[in-house]
């Protein structure tokens, strides 16, 4: 299907999102949009998805200009979108949900016809080589094949367009290098596909064309054969960059964080976490890698007082912290960066100045007894919005209206205004712009040179690859293998990643090792 | 409703903006001064409103036979019809308004219903503001008032010490009542909104058991009614002849201390925190729990307040109906007020206003008061459904505090 948009302007009050933004795309075509946080990416997707009208502008199909009024429109279109947060029931199979909107029925009742839909899943899987077993439930699925159910349900609607939202965010090295099959052959079988991403690698592997947006407008097109990951990269963030983290070699001192036999159960009850063991000294980077789920986050609100240890003990700095609460451990340096920076991090509807107190409200300089001070706590605002670069209106905007990485900039910044003992960040960088991820990397290394044992959970390679002086790979709970200095590379993480044992010596034979230094957020700057 | 879309629903568009588009975002939400934010928030109240009055005029046109028979003959004189409907309907509001704000008695008598509204709907408003929807102030009122009641009828000593004691026993009955409730869903997450209510048909209970004994009727009376309030414990009627009494300053002043207390002071960051995310506020150190329980025991302290000034002012006397459905209309109040402490104020005196000006309306236009329950029923259902308000009149949605993202919740469909 031939797709194009011509000069697509979307405004928003105050904002404009799309500014004449001119695409074409061919049947057959893999056509990769590239932009950092906040371009303009998804909102000229939900233009094309009949979520937004374009303010000027029109859509062409096949050469027929349409106007979509609801993403209905554009589905009969035959364009399918697959969000980058699942849009399955979780406790309907996966045929039930790929009928569910499009039901097949039989008989004046209106009986649903389960294996009408079975069949045409099965014919579907076959010819894309998507396989799925049509009776399971959604909620069982692991999240590779829950993708792929995904992109079965628009196929199923008879979608010969597809677009995919940053499809590669929540896969594992081995499901990305399928979905990239995939994707190509559902090129080669004519569909033609938009691909929503910040990854620089994947784009390079896959993509026909490559359209980088900044600031809503097109600034660069090209295909993978006239550019590199160093050039893209600097058309989406408007300069020349590094990227490279400058990374001195580690001076690892005492241990600082110690961890003896700790298990932890997750909400359900279930052990998530099952006798870990390990140290990290004063002035050293551990980054715990692996796919998610796999008790890192359990770990961490253990670690962090957010969750209660079942055996086991936790010491910081010799003092035992295995039951205190998120406010004794700030008074003893903590710093965390949590996972889900919207839940945990953030008050998003308060302004950005009280989400840089949120945890020193009640301190001196910010309140006298109960009265708040709103004039010290702007000023420190104004400091920091200006010390951490965020890029926001002003400092009463609503957090919750800024972008992904100047979110976490604001919690960069909190946690950051006192020296941290421990650094505890969870996924620091997740979906985050490549200009952001270098700046946090940075601040990060900047925390262990001076002295701070910082534990990083990370699903990014690239961004273990880039930070860790040790490396451990969590995997069901345990860790599955600790790398350190010339061991850690690509490979063995994977393995370890996969639950496999690496024997030492074994793999390397046909590994490159590469230093962690090198290549940090070429396609990894995004989770 | 393609043109309501907002920066906030995308939060990737405040960075683009701050890069490129500086000189635009003076004009964004965040920069908006002061006054027209005050004013753009009145915008969706004053129509809910207007539009509850519209239809009240019309069912005020259905209910009278004069108007209905000019109507039957519509053909025949179609400028009658629509004189006398304007008449009935013109007569009637101005007869309420009279009623309402049209002397200084009328003034009294709007003020005097409005002191208990004000109270417990901060109650209702402060629980809000920590997401807990606080559905118990008629129960936590009655507290207070029995407790107030004894302590009025109970301790023959100078006023000076008696009113602020009794008044200091409603907030204590009060406290403690929507403690139990705060307790329980801190301890153990039942949900405030089952317990409140059932803590309601408690408190109602209570009081008519209350009204069974000894300590409370008059030495050889049965009937449900307890012993008079002693004259000294009597909130002070500041203007003679007038029956408003000091309570609307009590109240007054806590309109202005809630305000204070979720603005300016460190209870109420923690308050609104744990009202807007529960678990930033855990990851920040506060005590999730320990604001839950003192927020719904304040809560309840302001309604026992509520009750209190019922008991030691207008009523003088505990009866079992004494309280009636104040602390519901409350919380009507507190939405009408989008639960800050000056709209409660204001939602208040509108409501005692009408409630007030109603019986002026039957004496003058025999127009009956149920008339204005269904005008204050319209309002509430205006303001709690705010976009049906916004369709009517095509208001574009502007704040970004109601702004949300349809992709996330966008369903699969």
């Amino acid at each position: 299907m031939k797709v194009e948009l011509r000069g697509i302007t979307k405004r928003f009050p105050g904002v404009i999102a799309n500014e004449d933004v001119n695409l074409s795309l061919n049947s057959g075509e893999v056509l990769a949009l590239l932009g950092e946080n906040g371009a303009g990416k998804s909102t000229l997707m939900n233009c094309l998805y009949g979520l937004y009208r374009p303010d000027e502008g029109e859509i062409l199909i096949n050469d027929q200009v349409v106007d979509f009024e609801t993403p209905g429109d554009a589905m009969v279109a035959g364009i399918g979108m697959v969000h980058q947060h699942f849009m399955l029931v979780p406790v309907f199979t996966v045929a039930e949900n790929l009928m569910l909107g499009n039901e097949s029925v039989s008989g004046p009742l209106g009986v649903l016809n389960l294996d009408d839909a079975r069949k045409r899943i099965n014919d579907l899987s076959d010819k894309y080589n998507l396989p799925v077993d049509p009776d399971a439930l959604v909620r069982d699925l692991p999240v590779g094949v829950e993708q792929r159910a995904e992109i079965l349900k628009a196929l199923y609607r008879d979608a010969d367009c597809l677009i995919l939202d940053e499809p590669t965010a929540v896969l594992t090295p081995d499901e990305i290098a399928e979905l990239e099959k995939v994707i190509r052959e559902l090129a080669d079988s004519g569909k033609s596909i938009i691909f929503i991403t910040h990854k620089l690698g994947e784009v390079m592997r896959i993509a026909d064309q490559i359209v980088v947006l900044r600031h809503g407008k097109v600034v660069g097109r090209t295909t993978p054969e006239d550019t590199t990951e160093l050039g893209l990269a600097s058309m989406m963030v408007g300069r020349d960059i590094q990227l490279v983290v400058d990374k001195p070699e580690a001076e690892p001192g005492a241990p600082m964080l110690e961890v003896r036999d700790l298990s932890v159960l997750d909400d359900r009850d279930a052990v998530a976490v099952e006798s870990l063991d390990f140290e990290i000294r004063a002035g050293e980077i551990l980054a715990v890698a692996g796919v998610q789920g796999n008790g890192q986050t359990e770990l961490v609100e253990a670690i962090t007082g957010m969750r209660p240890a079942l055996t086991g003990s936790i010491h910081l700095d010799g003092e035992d912290i295995t039951s205190a609460t998120p406010r004794e451990l700030w008074t003893r340096d903590l710093g965390h960066i949590p996972e889900d920076r919207q839940a945990d991090g953030l008050v998003e509807p308060f302004s950005v100045a009280d989400n840089l107190v949120l945890n020193t409200y009640n301190w001196k300089p910010f309140a006298k007894g109960i009265l708040r001070d709103s004039p010290e706590v702007r000023s420190h605002a104004n400091q920091l919005v200006e010390d951490f670069d965020v890029r926001t209106a002003s400092i009463d905007t609503h957090a919750g209206t800024l972008s992904g990485g100047n979110q976490q900039k604001v919690i960069v910044a909190r946690e950051f205004t006192h020296s941290s003992r421990l650094l505890v960040a969870a996924q620091p960088t997740r979906g985050l712009d490549v200009g952001s991820i270098q700046y946090i990397h940075g601040r990060i290394v900047a925390e262990r040179d001076s002295g701070a044992a910082v534990l990083i959970v990370s699903s990014e390679l690239d961004e273990v690859l880039a930070l860790a002086d040790r490396v451990a790979v969590m995997y069901e709970g345990r860790f599955s293998g600790v790398l350190e200095g010339d061991e850690i590379t690509r490979t063995r993480i994977g393995l370890l990643m996969a639950g496999r044992t690496v024997d030492s010596g074994d793999s390397s034979e046909t590994d490159t090792p590469e230093p962690p230094t090198q290549d940090p957020s070429a396609d990894g700057n995004a989770r | 409703m393609i043109d309501e879309d907002s920066p906030g629903m995308n939060p990737g568009l405040a960075e683009a903006a701050s890069g490129e588009f500086p000189g635009e975002i003076e004009n964004g939400n965040s920069r908006t001064p002061r006054w027209r934010k005050f004013l753009r928030s009145l915008k969706v109240p004053a129509l809910a409103i207007f539009s509850a009055l519209f239809l009240g005029g019309i069912l005020i046109i259905l209910t009278d036979t004069d108007v209905l028979w000019a109507w039957a003959r519509f053909f025949n004189d179609p400028m009658r019809a629509l004189s006398r409907s304007w008449e009935a309907v013109w007569d009637a509001y101005s007869a309420l308004f009279v009623g309402a704000f049209g002397s200084l008695s009328a003034w009294s008598e709007t003020l005097l219903r409005a002191t208990p509204l004000t109270l417990a709907g901060l109650a209702v408003a402060f629980a809000f503001k920590a997401s807990l929807f606080n559905i118990g102030a008629n129960g936590q009122m009655i507290l207070g008032a029995i407790f107030s009641a004894y302590i009025g009828f109970t301790f023959d000593i100078t006023g000076w010490i008696l009113v602020p004691l009794a008044l200091a026993g409603g907030v204590l009955g009060g406290f403690l009542w929507g403690g139990i409730a705060g307790v329980l869903k801190a301890t153990t997450g039942a949900h405030e909104v089952i317990t409140t209510i059932m803590l309601n048909f408690i408190a109602a209970f209570l009081l008519a058991y209350f009204l069974t004994t000894d300590t409370f009727l008059p030495s050889g009376s049965a009937n449900p009614i307890s012993k008079n309030m002693l004259e000294q414990a009597r909130l002070h009627r500041f203007i003679s002849g007038e029956r408003v009494d000091i309570g609307i300053f009590i109240a007054i002043a806590a309109v202005a201390l809630v305000w204070w207390v979720l603005e300016k002071s460190t209870l109420g960051f923690q308050v609104k925190a744990v009202g807007l995310s529960p678990d930033a506020a855990k990851y920040s150190g506060m005590k999730v729990a320990l604001i839950i329980a003192l927020t719904l025991a304040a809560a309840g302290g302001l309604a026992g307040l509520a009750g209190a000034t019922v008991v030691l002012g207008a009523t003088g006397v505990l009866t079992g109906g004494v309280i009636g459905n104040l602390g519901f209309d409350a919380i009507a109040v507190a939405l009408l007020g989008r639960s800050n402490p000056w709209g409660v104020l204001a939602a208040a005196i509108l409501f005692g206003g009408l409630n007030a000006g109603a019986v002026n309306m039957q004496a003058e236009t025999q127009i009956p008061v149920d008339i204005v329950i269904v005008i204050q029923a319209l309002i509430i259902l205006f303001v709690a459904a705010p976009d049906l308000v916004r369709a009517i009149y095509r208001i574009k949605k502007v704040d970004t505090e109601e702004a949300q993202s349809f992709t996330s919740s966008w369903g699969s469909s």
